[in-house]
């Protein structure tokens, strides 16, 4: 652990109680720098959310953690380990050290309260010396920051655009100013512009308060662009670790490869594709055994 | 506004159908129950009495139907349902607001708190998912399939009967005027405790049940789950998050039971006697009197409708995309 | 050949309170039996309405679209010979087929209705069809769709498509729900079969990179309206509307980023 780690994740293992359990986060151990951006790939099933909320201890039942531990160095210089924290504890420490942006903003929104009331409560809980004024004001300052505007304040999410919420969202997890910001799956849903504005917010964004960000999606073209490093997940295992660069140069693994080689270059060459001539594929390295999926 | 104007002028036609159809009905009806009975009475009856009964029952065919029905309207608005046969002829609307209050100061104010407790009980039970609280649930459903009759002898047979804490029947002592004093008000809460207490237990167990189901359904949602990552007071995402959203469908079936007020608690007030539209309507069918019939059909029509605008609006006021579904 | 003709199409909805809503405006193209466009768009744009209209869930407000220079028929034989024409591969491959039928029945079934071959040859005919989409007949041809995964289900999706044996094939988003790793596979099945049975497709999507890669044009839909339409190097190498450029721009493009020796890791291009 140097000065420099925010987050030591070791041998972390989560497995969900059902018969027969089902071991969705396998032995992981990874580190999360100070200001760096943590990308975190791979398909549906293979563990990424999972491992985001057992960091955070937001795994409900039958999820359970088994084993492993993760511990925030915070920047005050104490070490927090996560797991031994109780309840109040773990309470203060959430979205004050580490918020989440949630994926699907429709749903992860209360429906039937305004956002400005939802942005406030965060304020109301973890600072309570402020004034309804002043959580007003900076409820505000946030929509103002992400570029929803302050006039929404009274707005219902119903009522917004799908790229809104989410800057919302985003919004949200920003009040407190935390460390650590874990975002999941945050553009998937959105317009392909869309998406290139909000990550450029939060890269902005990154620079201005300089938080960390594990961000998890399936989409490795845009991790690539956006990451400091990636770690790539299969089956609840990290199989590779390396900056983006390097990972996409000289990748090490085999489902490295083949995720890489899933996304067709834009304006490169065509890779592992066919196209509708008498061309044929170059040898995949995906074994095609019919049936096999 | 748009939405509660839409919402106003739908009810206004619903209310003027139900009118309407109440006026088409005795004269869709073969035979005819009154002409006989005024024919028997004539000497006893006045002329406008005799004039209004008339218009209601459709026998006034020497007139066209147009008029009729502007007549039958007329004498709505001056508030004249007929007169009632098995009560001397006294006026029908007399007749009802005699018993009314009892029934909708009763029942509703049971109805309101049974809602009110089980859905708070139900929402508790949700949160507090697999712990010993859930033992409430089969306890709840047990009164509420028990017969109410069974229920509210025993009640009586220990509160009253034996422990003599509460009066066994009637909505105030005998004999007494009612009149706004004290004393008055303290006769009617004694002898409405025991009505209103079987009436919450038996209807509880259904409150508590919906409010928990919901309750579990929505601690399952995103929203909850993020409300808890914003490390907010478990008292806090109980409340705002989880019970403001699973009470929603709970109010619309409080509203269909608020409809159900009126003529809905029968046997309650033959079991303990009490004064209310029920057993009004009963005792108007066995004696077939025609006039209070109707009377009650059309106060019971139009109770439920305005039961049905309340939960609309109070359903507007909670959820806010239903405003905007009807913009 | 086939050919499938949209000329001036608009499609206008009505919106409950305040007024229309322009879902197509004179939107124009020809698909030929052989050839692939991709429609791409983004949410809104309008490729769903066009997706709508040719499997004739929606009419036109106005405009034509002929098939092989005929309007196409909206009911009865007619109706019946067009929607084994033009076909049809659906987004969700866990909505588009029945959960309580087998493989067998889904595959069946068209070639039933259609009668594409004599009965008695039906069933060498469901074998050959799962075959040509890379699924074991034997392991898959009883089972029902909830017992396969989500590239088998499409495959099959792919198979029932296939089973009329028609000219034109509609791909709306055919990947996108499928995992990262397999969505190439189905990509190139396609591309495959395309190719060997002289396929028109239009390749409906609003992911750039695979439609550049898969299909010969690419026509760039934005609020109903095509505002670009070219070959696909053209349309992604050197856009002539400001809109395609904006989406070019937006998407990710690693071999760019990294080409660039001034890119620093974590800033975006």
């Amino acid at each position: 652990m140097t000065p420099h780690d925010l987050l030591t994740v070791s041998n972390f293992s989560v497995s969900y109680d059902v018969t027969p359990p089902v071991e969705a986060v396998r032995d992981v151990s990874l580190t999360v720098r100070r200001g760096e951006i943590l990308g975190l790939a791979g398909e549906s099933g293979c563990g990424k959310t999972t491992l985001a909320y057992g960091i955070q201890r937001l795994l409900k039942p039958p999820a359970v953690i088994t084993s492993g531990s993760a511990v925030f160095h915070d920047e005050s210089g104490e070490d927090i380990d996560i797991n031994t924290m109780d309840d109040s504890q773990m309470r203060a420490f959430r979205w004050e050290k580490a918020s989440m942006v949630f994926q699907g903003a429709m749903n992860a929104l209360n429906p039937i309260i305004n956002i400005g009331a939802q942005l406030q409560d965060v304020f109301s809980t973890h600072r309570p010396a402020m004034t309804r004024a002043e959580r007003k004001l900076e409820s505000g300052r946030l929509l103002d920051l992400v570029g929803v505007g302050s006039e929404r304040l009274r707005s219902y999410p119903h009522e917004l655009s799908g790229g809104m919420r989410q800057r919302v969202m985003i919004a949200m997890a920003l009040a407190l100013k935390p460390q650590l910001m874990i975002m999941d799956e945050p553009t998937t849903a959105l317009d392909v512009l869309v998406q290139r504005e909000i990550l450029e917010q939060i890269s902005d964004l990154r620079e201005e308060f300089g938080f960390s960000v594990i961000f998890i999606t399936h989409d490795l073209p845009l991790l690539l662009e956006i990451s400091d490093r990636i770690a790539v997940m299969r089956e609840g295992r990290i199989v590779e670790i390396d900056s983006a660069r390097n990972l996409y140069r000289n990748p090490q693994n085999d489902y490295t490869r083949r995720l890489l080689a899933s996304f067709p270059s834009l304006t490169g060459e065509r890779g592992g594709f066919v196209r509708g001539t008498a061309e044929t594929a170059p040898t995949t390295d995906a074994t095609d055994a019919g049936g096999a999926f | 506004m748009r939405f509660f104007l839409r919402r106003t002028a739908f009810y206004a036609f619903t209310a003027w159908a139900a009118i309407t159809i109440n006026f088409f009905l005795p004269r869709m009806m073969k035979g005819d129950p009154v002409s006989a009975y005024l024919q028997k009475n004539q000497g006893r009856i006045s002329p406008e009495a005799i004039d209004s009964l008339r218009t209601l029952f459709g026998l006034d065919s020497d007139k066209s139907l147009l008029e009729q029905y502007i007549d039958y309207w007329q004498l709505l608005f001056s508030g004249d349902l007929g007169r009632s046969f098995s009560k001397g002829l006294a006026p029908v609307t007399d007749v009802i607001a005699s018993a009314i209050p009892w029934t909708v100061g009763l029942v509703g104010i049971a109805t309101v708190i049974s809602f009110v407790v089980g859905t708070s009980i139900g929402a508790f039970i949700g949160w507090r998912r697999g712990s010993k609280a859930d033992g409430i649930v089969p306890v709840a459903t047990f009164f509420s399939t028990v017969p109410y009759f069974w229920m509210g002898l025993i009640a009586i047979a220990i509160f009253s009967t034996t422990l003599g804490w509460f009066p066994a029947s009637h909505a105030y002592d005998k004999g007494t005027q009612p009149s706004f004093t004290l004393e008055f008000a303290g006769q009617v809460i004694l002898h409405g405790f025991l009505p209103a207490l079987t009436l919450v237990i038996g209807s509880l167990g259904g409150w508590i049940l919906g409010m928990r189901n919901m309750m579990i359904t929505v601690l399952d949602e995103d929203y909850v789950t993020v409300a808890q990552a914003k490390g907010l007071r478990p008292s806090r995402v109980l409340v705002n998050y989880a019970a403001r959203n699973a009470s929603l469908p709970q109010l619309s079936s409080f509203a269909m039971s608020l409809g159900f007020i009126v003529g809905g608690t029968l046997v309650m007030e033959l079991v303990f006697s009490y004064p209310g539209a029920g057993k009004l309507l009963l005792d108007a069918t066995t004696a077939k009197d025609y006039p209070l019939m109707q009377g009650l059909f059309l106060v019971i029509t139009l109770t439920v409708l305005v039961a049905n605008i309340l939960a609309d609006v109070a359903y507007a006021i909670l959820d806010p995309r239903t405003r905007q579904m009807e913009a | 050949m086939t050919t499938l003709e949209f000329k001036n199409v608009t499609k206008k909805y009505r919106v409950r309170g305040s007024g229309e809503l322009l879902a197509l405006d004179k939107v124009n193209f020809t698909l030929t039996s052989g050839q692939t466009i991709a429609l791409v768009g983004q949410s809104g744009s309008g490729k769903s309405t066009i997706a709508k209209i040719l499997t004739q869930l929606e009419r036109v407000s106005s405009g034509e679209v002929l098939l092989d220079g005929t309007p196409i028929p909206t009911w009865g034989r007619p109706l019946r010979r067009y929607r084994q024409t033009v076909r049809m591969v659906f987004q969700d491959p866990f909505a588009s087929l029945n959960p309580a039928h087998t493989i067998r029945h889904h595959i069946e079934r068209p070639l039933r209705l259609d009668r594409v071959v004599p009965s008695d040859q039906v069933e060498e005919e469901v074998f050959r069809l799962l075959t040509r989409v890379r699924l074991s007949p034997e392991q898959t041809i009883d089972r029902r769709p909830h017992e396969l995964s989500g590239g088998q289900r499409q495959r099959v999706a792919i198979a029932r498509a296939l089973a009329s044996r028609p000219a034109l094939l509609i791909a709306d988003e055919p990947v996108s729900m499928l995992d990262v790793s397999i969505r190439l596979e189905v990509l190139n099945l396609l591309a495959e079969l395309q190719r060997e049975a002289n396929l028109g497709v239009l390749y409906i999507t609003h992911d750039l990179a695979t439609a550049r890669h898969f299909s010969d044009e690419i026509m760039v839909l934005h609020h109903g309206t095509v505002v670009e339409h070219g070959t696909a190097d053209e349309v992604i190498l050197h856009p002539k509307h400001e809109y395609t450029l904006a989406l070019r721009n937006a998407s990710p493009d690693p071999e760019k980023h990294f080409a660039s020796p001034t890119t620093t890791p974590g800033a975006n291009s």
